[in-house]
């Protein structure tokens, strides 16, 4: 993606006197005019929704929410510090780091593996890509309703078929030690077929000839993967890391539906916690500084991700 | 043996008589099935008469008596025509203004030059970077002081503009041969009807990628509608399956459970069936959402 070409001005009036910058300027203003009017009916809901919200993200977090004994008051970064003290968000924070990286990594391989194998245009594996991509288009509600059946103790279809190999018949949701981990297999379920496509779009960069030729020169399956096809999809892989990981900030709705963040809090991830602080405890400042610190954190990743990227593709 | 052969004939990247690639295929196959278990429970468990008891419910062997009693039970408890009616006014709203907006946008950004074109585009770049879905608290306070709380409006406001879809359409835009507008200018055409006449008919492709990418997203969407919408008979379809489903479990009623998630999701899905190559590659084509 190339960025717009900085603005240049007309030549002719480059060499004008000093006393005419004014006039140029209205000049160059009313050139720009149709440009600003086509932008503006989207300007004007970005400012609202998206740098609005960010400037009230930001200063919300610095106030305290009126109680019915106090008004709003200034309180500096006391929410701020007061949500680094809460330790139903310092765990909702490591549980979103165990459920991103215990997420992004089996779904992610998983994709590279249906990728690979399915990577050319043939009627069976058509079949198989739609049967994988299925879950991506159904929302993550009717996720979590088919999943909770499954999840069901005793009943279950995952008790009914595999539970009864077990010594003991798991809590699939209702335990603290396993919850979190069943939620992220509907998660691992729904989003493998998504980047699946990253990947096989990418495979398409990798030359036949020089597969066959690799191939020729005794290369086995494992060597062409490593030395050929991976090196390949760097910039594949960066680009699915960074949206597993916005992923699974941002997808929350299972924890909504099935388990309110519990048991214990086993199950609380950082966006929830944001609702629970807002919707539930009307607590707009706790609610604000911890929207903050995620944004903060995501940003910072997507930037460097983004440099990453730029500099990958600058060098040689 | 054959069999495998066959299926596994000209897929992947990789040589005949090599065995690891065709256990990474067989694999896959294995994996697929698994990933289509849950959808079959769904359609045997809508169809299992509630005679067959609870402990047949998770068999995945369709019953031998079908019956269409929980798409019935389904239908009774929630207003499923109402979040459906709901839902296609959400996403028809938002992509018909978003079609506006990414059009007038991604024009300017293609072909004209103004004062502050890149600190704008930067502008636009940032709204990928900052993940809207964690802005629902600010976002919500401004919804309800505009008198849009409990409005489909205010569910539909926050996504009118789409930083995804002005850089889509610029990138649509920027491929048109300049030649085609010239001719149009000498006869007399303005600004608008340059649009109109040339850019979007020759934009279709990436009009229905768009569509396809924003219709899913916003079909799909929970969290925000749950928050501005109160009023049960403003549900869309994710929240009224919430509501439905916390219902239906009470009463252990799973047969119904799987008809109603059955008809929240079947619209989107027989579409895909239909349009699967259209989907994909606008899949593919979103990048960041």
């Amino acid at each position: 993606m190339s960025l717009a070409e900085p603005a240049t001005l007309p030549v002719a009036t480059s060499a004008a006197p000093r006393l005419d910058v004014p006039k140029r300027l209205v000049a160059r203003f009313k050139a720009s005019l149709p440009a600003y009017l086509l932008l503006l009916p989207s300007l004007v809901f970005l400012a609202l929704f998206t740098y609005g919200a960010m400037g009230r993200v930001l200063i919300d977090a610095l106030y305290q929410r009126a109680t019915p004994k106090a008004p709003v008051r200034f309180v500096g970064l006391d929410n701020i510090a007061a949500v680094l003290a809460d330790p139903a968000f310092t765990g909702a924070v490591v549980n979103n780091l165990i459920y991103a990286v215990g997420t992004a990594i089996p779904s992610i391989g998983l994709a590279l593996l249906f990728a690979l194998t399915l990577s050319r245009t043939h009627a069976v594996s058509s079949a198989l890509r739609a049967a994988l991509f299925l879950p991506v288009l159904i929302p993550m509600v009717a996720a979590s309703a088919l999943f909770m059946f499954i999840f069901l103790p005793n009943v279950g279809l995952l008790d009914y078929y595999i539970g009864r190999l077990l010594p003991v018949l798991p809590n699939w949701l209702g335990d603290p030690d396993i919850a979190l981990y069943a939620i992220m297999i509907i998660t691992i379920w729904k989003n493998a077929g998504y980047y699946m496509l990253f990947f096989l779009a990418g495979l398409q960069a990798v030359p036949e000839d020089v597969m066959e030729a690799a191939h020729l020169d005794g290369a086995g399956p494992y060597q062409r993967l490593r030395n050929i096809i991976l090196p390949e999809l760097k910039p594949t892989f960066l680009f699915v890391i960074v949206i597993a990981i916005l992923n699974a900030v941002t997808q929350v709705d299972h924890v909504f539906v099935m388990t309110q963040g519990g048991p214990s809090n086993s199950t609380n991830l950082v966006l929830f916690y944001i609702y629970q602080q807002a919707v539930e405890h009307y607590d707009v400042g706790k609610a604000s500084a911890a929207t903050l610190l995620t944004l903060a954190a995501l940003m910072g990743l997507t930037a460097l991700s983004f440099r990453t990227m730029a500099n990958r593709e600058g060098g040689p | 043996m054959k069999l495998i052969d066959w299926l596994y004939k000209d897929t992947p990247l990789a040589t005949r008589g090599e065995i690891t690639p065709k256990l990474g295929f067989l694999l896959t196959v294995l994996l697929a099935i698994v990933w289509l278990i849950p959808f079959l429970w769904m359609v045997v468990a809508t169809l299992r008469p509630a005679s067959d008891g609870i402990n047949a419910m998770a068999e995945l062997m369709p019953s031998l008596k079908p019956t269409l009693d929980n798409v019935r039970d389904a239908w009774e408890i929630g207003d499923f025509p109402r979040y459906t009616l709901n839902t296609t006014i959400i996403c028809a709203g938002i992509l018909l203004v978003q079609f506006v907006t990414i059009t007038l946008a991604g024009f300017a950004f293609a072909r004209l030059d103004f004062a502050g074109k890149s600190l704008i585009f930067y502008l636009f770049l940032m709204q990928l970077m900052l993940v809207p879905v964690l802005l629902i608290v600010p976002n919500l306070s401004l919804v309800a002081r505009l008198g849009l709380y409990d409005t489909l409006a205010g569910v539909m406001m926050p996504f009118f503009a789409s930083a995804f879809g002005t850089f889509l359409m610029r990138q649509a835009f920027e491929a048109i041969p300049t030649e085609l507008e010239d001719a149009a200018l000498i006869d007399g055409a303005s600004l608008i009807q340059r649009i109109r006449h040339i850019y979007v008919p020759l934009s279709m492709p990436s009009f229905s990628a768009f569509a396809i990418i924003s219709v899913t997203s916003h079909w799909n969407d929970f969290l925000w509608p749950l928050m501005v919408i109160n009023s049960p008979d403003k549900r869309p379809l994710t929240v009224g399956l919430s509501v439905f489903t916390k219902t239906a479990e009470g009463t252990q009623a799973w047969g119904t459970i799987a008809a109603g998630t059955l008809m929240v999701i079947a619209p989107l899905l027989i579409t895909f069936l239909i349009f699967q190559k259209r989907f994909i590659s606008s899949f593919v084509t979103s990048g960041i959402k």
